[in-house]
């Protein structure tokens, strides 16, 4: 089986659904000639034309409102905003038609979209090539939020997406998109090679939407998280020497509550770890959806480790970001109770 | 250099404020016949003119003259005037209903029903429109059923958006009308994202949008254009200037130092600016737009001239803010009286015909809100059931979503 980081992976998916069905398109800024900024759609232009693989004008709302209006006409567009801070713009574009089409026309008219965007930090991309705006899409009825956290997940949730009738919001972790990063940004960078997950199948297989992942058993402690922070929570549980059952939830909405309730019912402890700011941050809704399905099974309040609720700072990434230490701690505290 | 006086900052106005004697001296009229018509392939920059002059078919006396003359026949005429009145209609039954509490909100077109209905003749009822509010003569003129319309006003039980939107947001598939956004301008660019998959599908239809001359301000105005002319999308992007963006006139929007149509220019559109109560020239202008994209030469603007006539909704009230005789004063009169003008100068009309036509639409839309408040109106119901408000929001309905049909308890 090929071997493939996170980059090949997700243009193998966008290949592969290009080669089966006529109707996915892919464009965004600098997506066409020169395969975009991290090299995602690399050659699909010169493999699908210049009609289904292309460069857009610097205009997120843009590109949003083209996809929906493709979307109408009946094909499958897959646009990248370049990052997910830039986002922004195509605010309107995304709440008031792409969630609310197929709601506001009973049906009639659909969306089905899918909008790749790099995010999260530790690439000293600053306040503004850092962000994790995922709850925000997760607030938005209609939309459906996925992030993976490995190639192999990457390809196949992708796919899903490409395949869903809905509009899916797709966020990529871009540190990790060459290696599964833990959080030790001092240490050499560890390429995807040598990660299970880089094991990819070169055809068409699909991860459902809607499935959590058990990246770690264990019995102490429940672990919920996504993207970067799979690989830091796993560092961080083997340095705070906890028996934690690590979560990779994968899709948040829509989300696999039964996973959750399973793993913390057996465990009865539950810490969330996200790389996004904390307030009204998707820890939030994961702690409510904890406390209201497993309160009687809960034996210590329920801990966040999070990303800082201030903007990304530059220079002192490393201090922001919510790394193995911070993990380390914070399932001591979930523990000490 | 120093300032020779403190600076100051420019708000425009209207003319005239409730109370002042209205002027539209600012609205240069040219001579009907008088604006040339360019081969579609023209480039751009060679009929830059066209934005800010007014093409114009019908003069005050309703006769048909050059270029513009799309030269169709009576029986088209007649047709074209029997939909724009079938939409006054429509609009004055409408509005009682809401004013007799049955509904929640009403938005009429009286005096821009040239704009939907002309425009939708000269379409093909294959392609696919963009519109805004306010273009119900557009749904109208593609045969679409007052019944489905009124249904949805009335938010009853045969609804087909199920009691989701407000009254005037039509929607329908079959007729290849686009949702209406409540919120401004994001379909216009949706318009040109359907037009740029129509042209990477080799398909044969075009896609047309409308805007109003206020939302031209919003950004999504400058994507479309942006995008439209970037991939040269076989669409028809037309900004409706009715003067008013509810009690807000035009100049707030830029149209003080320039016209909308000239907006086109900067990205390397052609534009027409158009007499938009004049039936003829509104139909030959979209033809000619319409032709152009269809032959891949490109998309093209269109800005149509006309005044809105009545509230900007039932929720309005514009003796708030323009004076009343200002209606009566608009110089380019009313669409439906000028066509029915022309038909009489043809000899194919007459007030007596017109006055009948009149009453026998009045009647056929009356029988039409008997039936649909027969299936319920907004104020004393029966509406679809709460239960289906949890229904599309995705296309399988998630666990969270069954959980809280589960707690509204249907």
């Amino acid at each position: 089986m090929p071997r493939m980081n996170m980059v090949q992976a997700l243009n193998s998916a966008m290949d592969v659904m290009m080669a089966r069905d006529e109707n996915v398109v892919v464009f965004g800024e600098d997506v066409g000639y020169f395969g975009g900024v991290f090299r995602c759609t690399e050659g699909l232009q010169k493999k699908y034309g210049r009609d289904r693989a292309f460069d857009t004008p610097i205009a997120e709302s843009g590109i949003l409102a083209a996809a929906i209006g493709m979307g109408v006409y009946g094909l499958r567009p897959v646009v990248e905003i370049q990052f997910a801070d830039y986002i922004y713009p195509a605010t309107d574009q995304l709440v008031s038609t792409a969630a609310r089409l197929r709601y506001r026309s009973a049906g009639a008219f659909t969306a089905p979209i899918t909008v790749r965007s790099p995010c999260g930090g530790g690439i000293f991309g600053g306040q503004t090539h850092s962000q994790s705006p995922e709850a925000i899409f997760t607030h938005v009825c209609g939309l459906k939020t996925v992030i993976p956290s490995n190639p192999y997940d990457a390809k196949g949730l992708l796919i899903s997406a490409i395949e869903d009738d809905d509009p899916v919001i797709f966020l990529e972790p871009k540190r990790i998109y060459n290696g599964p990063f833990d959080g030790h940004h001092d240490r050499p960078v560890i390429p995807w090679s040598e990660h299970p997950a880089s094991e990819v199948p070169a055809g068409h297989y699909t991860v459902s939407l809607g499935q959590a992942a058990c990246v770690r058993p264990g019995a102490e402690v429940t672990v919920l998280t996504y993207g970067t922070m799979v690989h830091v929570a796993l560092a961080g549980a083997e340095e705070a020497g906890v028996d934690a059952e690590i979560l990779d939830l994968r899709t948040l909405i829509p989300l696999d509550i039964e996973t959750i309730v399973a793993s913390v019912g057996k465990t009865g402890r539950c810490l969330i770890v996200h790389e996004a700011t904390r307030t009204s941050g998707f820890g939030a809704e994961l702690a409510a959806l904890v406390q209201e399905h497993c309160f009687y099974a809960l034996e210590a309040p329920i801990v966040r480790i999070t990303g800082w609720d201030t903007p990304y700072p530059h220079a002192l990434e490393w201090d922001y970001f919510p790394g193995p230490r911070r993990v380390a701690e914070g399932l001591k505290r979930v523990m000490a109770d | 250099m120093k300032n020779a006086a403190p600076l100051e900052l420019h708000v425009p106005e209207p003319p005239a404020r409730p109370g002042e004697v209205p002027d539209f001296g600012w609205l240069k009229i040219p001579p009907a016949g008088s604006v040339a018509r360019p081969d579609i392939a023209t480039p751009p920059n060679e009929m830059r003119g066209h934005a800010y002059t007014l093409i114009r078919v019908l003069d005050e006396q309703g006769a048909a003259s050059g270029p513009w003359d799309p030269k169709l026949d009576a029986e088209t005429l007649r047709r074209g005037l029997r939909t724009m009145m079938l939409t006054r209609a429509y609009d004055e039954r409408m509005f009682r209903a809401q004013r007799q509490g049955k509904t929640s909100f009403y938005m009429r077109c009286t005096g821009e029903e040239a704009i939907g209905v002309a425009q939708a003749m000269a379409l093909d009822d294959r392609d696919m429109v963009f519109p805004t509010y306010r273009l119900q003569g557009l749904l109208i003129a593609r045969g679409w059923p007052l019944i489905e319309m009124m249904n949805q006003v009335f938010s009853n039980t045969r609804d087909r958006l199920k009691g989701r939107q407000m009254p005037v947001l039509y929607a329908s598939k079959e007729a290849r009308f686009f949702s209406i956004a409540g919120n401004l301008a994001t379909h216009l660019p949706e318009a040109v994202g359907w037009a740029m998959a129509s042209a990477i599908k080799h398909d044969d239809r075009i896609a047309a949008s409308w805007i109003g001359e206020g939302s031209t301000a919003e950004g999504d105005f400058h994507h479309a254009l942006t995008f439209a002319s970037v991939y040269r999308v076989p669409v028809v992007l037309n900004i409706v200037n009715n003067q008013y963006a509810i009690s807000t006139f035009q100049r707030i929007a830029g149209g003080e130092e320039s016209t909308f149509a000239a907006r086109a220019l900067g990205y390397g559109l052609p534009a027409l600016r158009v007499d938009g109560n004049d039936f003829l020239a509104v139909y030959a202008a979209t033809r000619w737009a319409a032709d152009r994209a269809r032959t891949n030469v490109g998309p093209t603007v269109i800005e149509l001239v006309t005044y809105r006539a009545s509230a900007h909704s039932t929720s309005d009230d514009p003796s708030k803010y323009r004076s009343a005789e200002e209606p009566g004063r608009w110089p380019l009169g009313d669409p439906i009286a000028r066509l029915s003008g022309h038909l009489a100068r043809l000899g194919e009309w007459s007030e007596e015909r017109q006055a009948r036509l009149a009453s026998e639409l009045d009647s056929e839309v009356l029988a039409i809100q008997r039936e649909a408040e027969s299936y319920g109106t907004l104020a004393s119901g029966p509406h679809h059931r709460p239960a289906t408000m949890f229904e599309d929001v995705f296309k399988e309905m998630p666990w969270h979503l069954r959980r809280q049909r589960e707690e509204m308890g249907s």
